[in-house]
């Protein structure tokens, strides 16, 4: 506590999900006293809902960018986990086998193709490795496919991992380093000065020099008041998650995954249906179990003890948001909806950026500004 | 370590159905669910969970606890306490996590 | 119209609630469909009662006024009852419910909804309560209903609660040999019982439970009272409860372990819909917030029976007729006036069977401790997580049992919370120095009950199946 009654710190993190831990807990490893400001039990909660894939593949067309901080992350994450492990004893179950992404026609297959293609186009000297697989060869590395199934893609920076456990590990290992985790923390105020950030907390208040806000869709309310913009939108994803059964699923695939613990996911779904978390809806869950069934026809055996419905963070474009205030310096906000995927890069890449006072030049085509040149076009 | 009484069940009206725990016989009266047949057939166990591979029995026989889920005629993970039996009915302890039952295409 | 798939009052459990409220708004000429996931009606407290007519262990009011109502509830026209079919989602909002039975789901339409799923017993963690051998006494008493069966060897029966004494005396008359009863209720709770009154209007429910208890007497039940830290130790089963009692440890061998620490409203449904929800500190269970008819905070959802707060099947059926009736002044079938005269015999009814329930709360009040397990406590029966594992997320900043869901994958089973939701809460409320209030509640998502993704491929609402009378 300082003599103004504020407790002082290096950097304030608003937000407590994945995108906000990893930060917080990348700027902690920096050497920076940071505290970690998050909502109560209740809250949106877009990283309890995360269908959990590292995926790199299809991520950013027409956007290198992306597809460069995308893999930059995957490549990332094996040593995050490394030092989640060491440092918690919390494994977070990360693999990456490579993914598949099934076609159910050889037009499909077609199209896919192209699509691949046109990503390995883009990645220019970063390289991007990928085979279409023929549905002969698909039987061998995935057990009980469905007849309609008539091949997948691959490549071989695919993965999956724990979102939960990844959580759990990061709020634990921030802790563990002296970070300070604040839950039931709402932000009521945020006064903001170059360098200089005082957020209050009802009657509470911290105070620091540099402020990440990392509160998902309450990014679009927050980033007014530090002079940014955070334009997103909720979009609606549901997730059917089966008994534990006995591993069979080697690798992940787009709609269906085996988790650590036997879960198998399925997913996935995309809605437009507002705020509204608590709505689940049968024909979509139906969907998804048909999707499931057509893939693997033996899923249709197994009970679905739990489904969610959370939100995806959307920024208009669907592709993240990182920018840094110009008028109050010291202010970052971050976006994604890929909460597990980047935080391989949150952790690793992004937080020694905002230690270091700048986003580096090769970031400045995350900013939220590209919105504004859309609407003056 | 239960016992059906004779005394009172078969009460008139009353039926006894075979049906097999862990392939051992077991005469239970109809409407009886297939818990109460394994409670019955005196088995150690129902189960052993996925997570530790602890052996369990059925809790509460009102659907609540899954404690009870067993294999019952060849589809695992029923809840076996919401199951009436029938005759010849097979109810297989299970061990650990279920397996799903693949049969490759190819 | 009712066609089955398209009523005007949906009701969900074919207990005493749901049986008395399908008769009262079939009479008031409303269609009706009834869901109920067990094979026959009766609900808990009466389940089997067609099967179980004539078993001298179960003479008396289970028979008697159990199978009066089924009967009834079958003979009644306008009711589709549809045994076997599970509730897994509801939209009420739209007066959707989605089913599943017979291998199949399927959605029915009604414009109002009535929840009648009862009670559950308050599940009692105790360290060993996951060993074989170790069951709840309602477990028990329906082996008795169903089955005619009952445990051998020693048995003992712990925890506190009427139906302790109504479990024992079904089981000494059944021919259990070796009963003890070890009752955990706290000293005193009697001097504080009386004085909520209501004994007088609730005479013959009293008489009833003294009746029991003398019975239990002369048949040499052994009882042990003030009993503590109760824990359950054996090799792969059951062999020994230990206890303390008056400063000091006690142990007994024991074959069946049966506890009960009273019953609590199934809040699975109402809080998975959202509805507004109130703490009963007395009874330390959560329950849906209603009007003198049952209507909840949604328009269309009404809850009758134990659900909505323990009372008995006698209070259970008075309140599933009241929300019948209610829902046909809602549905425009009768005006206020002809509502209010409609309900009055009801309503007395609930009253006369509700005037002992203060005396009785206060007499079987849960332990505090109950929600509050020693460390080395199974909590989360199906992902194995102790108390001590919640303790620890609690310390580490888990604000709520939804955090610790996240955090530990308590609740993640296929019981999905139903057994330990409750006692997260009240571990982490005791961690973090907060009220249940403030910790709130797991949110249950559907699938309200596990079913199989094929099931939910299949949408196959000829599958289902209706009985008519």
């Amino acid at each position: 506590m300082t003599a103004s009654g504020h407790a002082m710190h290096d950097a304030i993190v608003i937000g407590g999900g994945l995108v906000g831990a990893a930060i917080a807990y990348g700027l902690q490893r920096q050497g920076l006293s940071t505290v970690m400001l998050d909502e109560g039990d209740v809250a949106h909660r877009a990283s309890r809902g995360n269908f959990g894939l590292v995926w790199v593949q299809s991520k950013g067309l027409g956007a290198p960018h992306y597809q460069h901080w995308t893999h930059a992350s995957a490549r990332a994450w094996p040593e995050l986990a490394a030092n989640l492990q060491a440092e918690t004893g919390i494994g977070v179950g990360l693999h990456q086998p490579g993914g598949l992404h099934f076609c159910f026609s050889d037009e499909e297959m077609a199209q896919r193709d192209a699509l691949m293609g046109q990503l390995r186009r883009e990645a220019g000297n970063a390289g991007y490795a990928y085979r279409m697989i023929p549905v002969a060869e698909l039987r061998d590395m995935v057990p009980g496919l469905g007849p309609q199934v008539v091949g997948a893609s691959w490549t071989p920076y695919d993965g999956h991992a724990s979102p939960l456990h990844l959580l759990r590990a990061l709020h634990a290992a921030f802790q563990d380093q002296a970070g300070l985790y604040r839950p039931n923390a709402r932000v009521t105020a945020i006064q903001a000065a170059p360098r200089d950030f005082t957020v209050a907390i009802g009657s509470e208040t911290v105070r620091a020099p540099r402020l990440v806000l990392a509160s998902g869709l309450g990014n679009a309310e927050l980033a007014p008041l530090v002079g940014l913009s955070a334009p997103l939108r909720p979009e609606r994803g549901q997730i059917l998650v089966t008994e534990r059964t006995r591993q069979v699923l080697a690798l992940p695939t787009h709609v269906v995954r085996q988790t650590e613990e036997g879960s198998l996911l399925l997913g996935d779904s995309k809605e437009d249906m507002g705020f509204d978390t608590l709505t689940q809806t049968p024909a979509i869950m139906r969907a998804i179990a048909r999707k499931a069934v057509q893939t693997f026809p033996w899923i249709a055996e197994l009970n679905i003890v739990r489904a969610w419905a959370a939100l995806r963070v959307m920024s208009p474009d669907g592709k993240p948001i990182y920018d840094e205030s110009e008028r109050y310096p010291g202010a970052t906000i971050a976006n994604c909806h890929s909460g597990v995927t980047l935080a391989g890069a949150h952790a690793s890449l992004l937080a020694p950026m905002i230690a270091a006072g700048a986003l580096a030049p090769e970031m400045s085509p995350f900013s939220a500004r590209r919105f504004d040149v859309q609407k003056a076009a | 370590m239960f016992r059906r009484r004779p005394e009172a069940r078969p009460a008139p009206g009353d039926r006894l159905v075979e049906v097999f725990v862990a392939g051992r016989p077991v005469r239970v009266p109809e409407g009886a669910s297939a818990a109460a047949a394994v409670l019955l057939s005196g088995a150690p166990a129902i189960r052993t969970t996925p997570v530790g591979g602890a052996p369990r029995l059925p809790y509460c026989m009102i659907g609540i606890c899954f404690d009870c889920l067993a294999e019952i005629d060849g589809v695992a993970n029923r809840q076996s306490c919401l199951v009436p039996v029938a005759p010849g009915m097979r109810i297989e302890p299970q061990t650990g996590a279920r397996a799903a039952r693949i049969e490759d295409a190819a | 119209m009712s066609d089955g798939m398209n009523s005007d009052l949906a009701i969900v459990g074919a207990g005493p609630a749901g049986m008395a409220a399908a008769i009262e708004a079939a009479s008031l000429g409303l269609s009706v469909t009834v869901l109920d996931e067990q094979p026959a009606p009766g609900g808990q407290v009466f389940r089997a009662v067609e099967a179980a007519a004539g078993d001298p262990a179960l003479a008396g009011e289970f028979l008697d006024a159990g199978g009066a109502l089924a009967g009834a509830f079958r003979a009644t026209k306008g009711i589709a009852y549809r045994p076997r079919s599970t509730l897994w989602h509801l939209d009420p909002d739209a007066g959707v419910l989605s089913v599943t039975a017979a291998g199949a789901t399927a959605e029915i339409a009604a414009r109002r909804v009535l929840l009648a799923t009862g009670a559950q017993e308050r599940p009692v963690p105790i360290p060993g309560w996951t060993l074989p051998g170790v069951m709840s006494a309602g477990a028990a008493q329906i082996l008795l209903k169903t089955a005619g069966a009952v445990p051998g060897g020693s048995v003992v029966i712990a925890g506190q609660g009427p139906l302790c004494w109504l479990l024992a005396v079904q089981l000494l008359r059944a021919g259990v040999e070796r009963l003890t009863l070890l009752e955990t209720g706290a000293g005193g709770a009697l001097r504080d019982a009386l004085r909520a009154g209501g004994l007088w209007t609730g005479r013959k429910l009293l008489a009833k439970g003294v009746a029991l208890m003398r019975e239990t007497r002369a048949r040499g039940l052994t009882v042990v009272r003030n009993v503590r830290d109760l824990r359950a130790e054996g090799d792969g089963r059951v062999s020994t409860v230990r206890w303390h009692q008056g400063g000091r440890d006690h142990a007994l061998a024991c074959d069946t372990l049966l506890l009960h620490e009273g019953v609590i409203p199934s809040t699975h449904i109402t809080r998975a819909l959202g509805l507004d929800h109130d703490w009963d500190d007395r009874q330390l269970c959560w329950r849906p917030r209603l009007d003198e008819w049952g209507a909840t905070s949604h328009p269309n959802v009404a809850v009758a029976g134990d659900g909505g707060g323990i009372g008995g099947w006698e209070a259970a059926a008075a309140s599933g007729r009241l929300a019948a009736i209610d829902a046909a002044r809602r549905l425009g079938r009768l005006d206020a006036a002809a509502r209010a005269a409609r309900a009055a015999e009801a309503r007395k009814a609930q009253r006369a069977a509700l005037a002992l329930r203060p005396f009785l709360d206060r007499l079987y009040r849960p332990a505090p401790g109950i929600l509050t397990p020693a460390d080395d406590t199974i909590v989360c029966r199906c992902e194995e997580i102790t108390a001590g594992h919640i303790r620890g997320a609690a310390r580490r900043g888990a604000a709520g049992p939804n955090q610790v869901k996240a955090y530990l994958r308590a609740g993640m089973g296929p019981c999905q919370g139903r057994m330990c939701g409750t006692v997260v809460a009240g571990l982490i409320a005791e961690t973090r120095g907060a009220t249940m209030e403030q910790v709130g509640a797991l949110r249950p998502r559907a699938p309200f009950k596990p079913m199989t993704v094929g099931e939910l491929a299949n949408e196959r609402p000829e599958a289902m199946p209706e009985l008519t009378a």
